[in-house]
């Protein structure tokens, strides 16, 4: 009678162990629409794309640039301005949807949809299984028709978090982006009035305080990509 | 009158001390841009901490336009003491030396010789600014090549154009030029007052040093009277690389945040050199030449 007792515990147990595995095998299998996008950005082995580059940081003055973007794969990108100084998010501009998704190495969990301008959206989270990756949670916001990604929010372990937006254009079928824009958290920026020699300028507090705890864009349109032409791996270092 | 000026140029570089001026402003600037071309990579880090938290920048920081700029700013301040060697002298050197009763016995006026005077006294001090640009610019866009302008001020950064910066330089050194022909002309206007040279130089001196802490200190009761001095509008050759921004916060090239400003600047410089050089010209005229 006891014995009996034992085995059903035995089964029960056995069966519980089983469904447990089965769903955590479930749950860190990719999401049918990540690969769907992951195919979609598949086609792109490598690309040089051209465009005008915005910043716009409280602290910071500076005029439109142009820029190019090069990028191969798995997620090797470089955003160079044409002649000059660049400003760029620390540690942000290189986790656009292509070097995210490339790596492979996440889990994914859906997280429902929510509507984006006016576009009805799933919500996918990436969580990273390499623990050496920079990033430590992205959030996907992803058309399921198009298969395109129209917004991402990441955390990386370092340099904050970003949000980065997306709009397609020509290049939707490879599933590149016409604009971008990197949102992130800037810092406060202050130089001792020793150093600049700025002595007996006017500095009203409300001036000072305006310019704190803004978040800054870097808003990047593309105007032409090459793709799949070859960019040397030596010209990412 | 231009045989005047002649005379006056001619006087002014047969002396050695003229060529103090222009050494020691060739030894500063080599030094700094020694420094900056073995060690400029530290210093740039340093003024970038705050920067560097939140943005990575590519480029070349520490151009030929930024040592530039770094130069004047350290330099700008210091060469009025070097004008005011010169300048100082120019009336009371010659009462010391008893040659002053000489020239005014010759046909032309007093107030010819003191405005040839001024003129050949402005003449060295536009050189003087003319061997500084062309060493601090030139000569560290040379060494340091060119690249967009990475300027720190106190509250924000400016990133201007490499193509939009050459002639804002233009626009700086006009301007200082009229900060240095009002230090000039006060020189001047020391010297003649006085029958010896040291008085004067030492004058001179002491009152830029004065007054440029009284235009610096932020105290409500010097606000007052800081509009009028001017030690204040000296320094606002640096609004040439200050920028407008649309409401996009995009950066306007070629635009120029605060014209008024170098206009009032401008206009307070002139009067006070008209002012001083009136002054020289009046005292001069009812002085009585004993030495």
């Amino acid at each position: 009678m006891q014995l009996k007792k034992y085995k059903q515990i035995l089964v029960h147990c056995t069966v519980w162990i089983c469904t447990v595995l089965f769903s955590l095998n479930a749950m860190a299998q990719t999401d049918p629409l990540i690969e769907k996008v992951s195919q979609k950005l598949g086609q792109v082995n490598d690309y040089i794309a051209e465009g005008v580059m915005k910043t716009d940081v409280s602290f910071i003055k500076a005029s439109l640039g142009k820029v190019k973007v090069y990028f191969k794969k798995p997620n090797l990108l470089k955003v160079k301005k044409d002649g000059g100084i660049s400003l760029l998010p620390r540690g942000g501009v290189s986790l656009t949807i292509n070097t995210l998704l490339n790596t492979k190495q996440y889990t994914t969990i859906p997280a429902g949809t929510q509507l984006l301008n006016g576009k009805k959206l799933s919500v996918i989270k990436l969580i990273p299984t390499d623990d050496n990756l920079d990033w430590v949670i992205s959030t996907l916001w992803i058309d399921p028709q198009e298969a395109l990604v129209y917004k991402t929010a990441t955390t990386t372990k370092e340099n904050g978090s970003y949000e980065i937006t997306m709009e397609y254009g020509e290049y939707a079928n490879q599933g590149l982006a016409s604009k971008i824009i990197f949102s992130f958290n800037t810092k406060d920026y202050k130089l001792p009035n020793g150093i600049t020699l700025e002595f007996g300028d006017e500095d009203p507090a409300s001036k000072q305080k305006s310019l704190k705890n803004k978040k800054g864009t870097i808003e990047i349109t593309y105007s032409k990509y090459t793709i799949n032409k070859g960019v040397p791996t030596s010209f990412f270092k | 009158m231009w045989s005047l000026i002649q005379i006056e140029l001619y006087k002014i570089f047969r002396r050695p001390r003229t060529y103090i001026a222009f050494g020691a402003i060739a030894a500063l600037i080599v030094v700094i841009q020694l420094g900056l071309k073995i060690d400029g990579d530290a210093y740039a880090g340093f003024l970038m901490k705050d920067i560097n938290d939140t943005l990575t920048v590519d480029g070349k920081v520490l151009n030929g336009y930024l040592i530039c700029y770094i130069l004047l700013q350290l330099l700008l301040v210091h060469v009025p003491l070097l004008v005011a060697l010169i300048a100082a002298d120019m009336i009371s050197g010659e009462a010391n030396l008893g040659t002053l009763r000489l020239l005014f016995t010759t046909p032309y006026s007093r107030t010819h010789w003191v405005l040839a005077k001024f003129i050949a006294a402005s003449i060295y001090t536009i050189l003087l600014l003319i061997w500084l640009a062309f060493l601090a610019l030139f000569v560290s866009m040379w060494i340091f090549g060119t690249d967009d302008l990475f300027l720190m001020k106190s509250n924000y950064v400016v990133l201007m154009e490499q193509s939009d910066v050459l002639w804002r330089y233009v626009g700086a050194f006009v301007f200082a030029s009229f900060s240095l022909l009002t230090v000039t002309s006060l020189g001047f206007l020391m010297s003649s007052m006085s029958n010896n040279s040291i008085g004067p130089i030492v004058g001179t001196m002491s009152a830029i040093v004065f007054f440029t802490i009284l235009s610096t200190l932020n105290i409500p009761l010097f606000n007052m009277v800081k509009p009028y001095l001017f030690t204040t509008h000296m320094n606002n050759w640096k609004e040439f690389f200050d920028i407008k921004v649309n409401l996009n916060n995009e950066a306007i090239r070629g635009s120029i945040l605060n014209i008024p400003k170098i206009k009032t600047s401008l206009w307070v410089l002139t009067m006070h050199i008209i002012l001083f050089v009136t002054a020289s010209v009046i005292i001069i005229k009812k002085k009585d030449i004993l030495s």
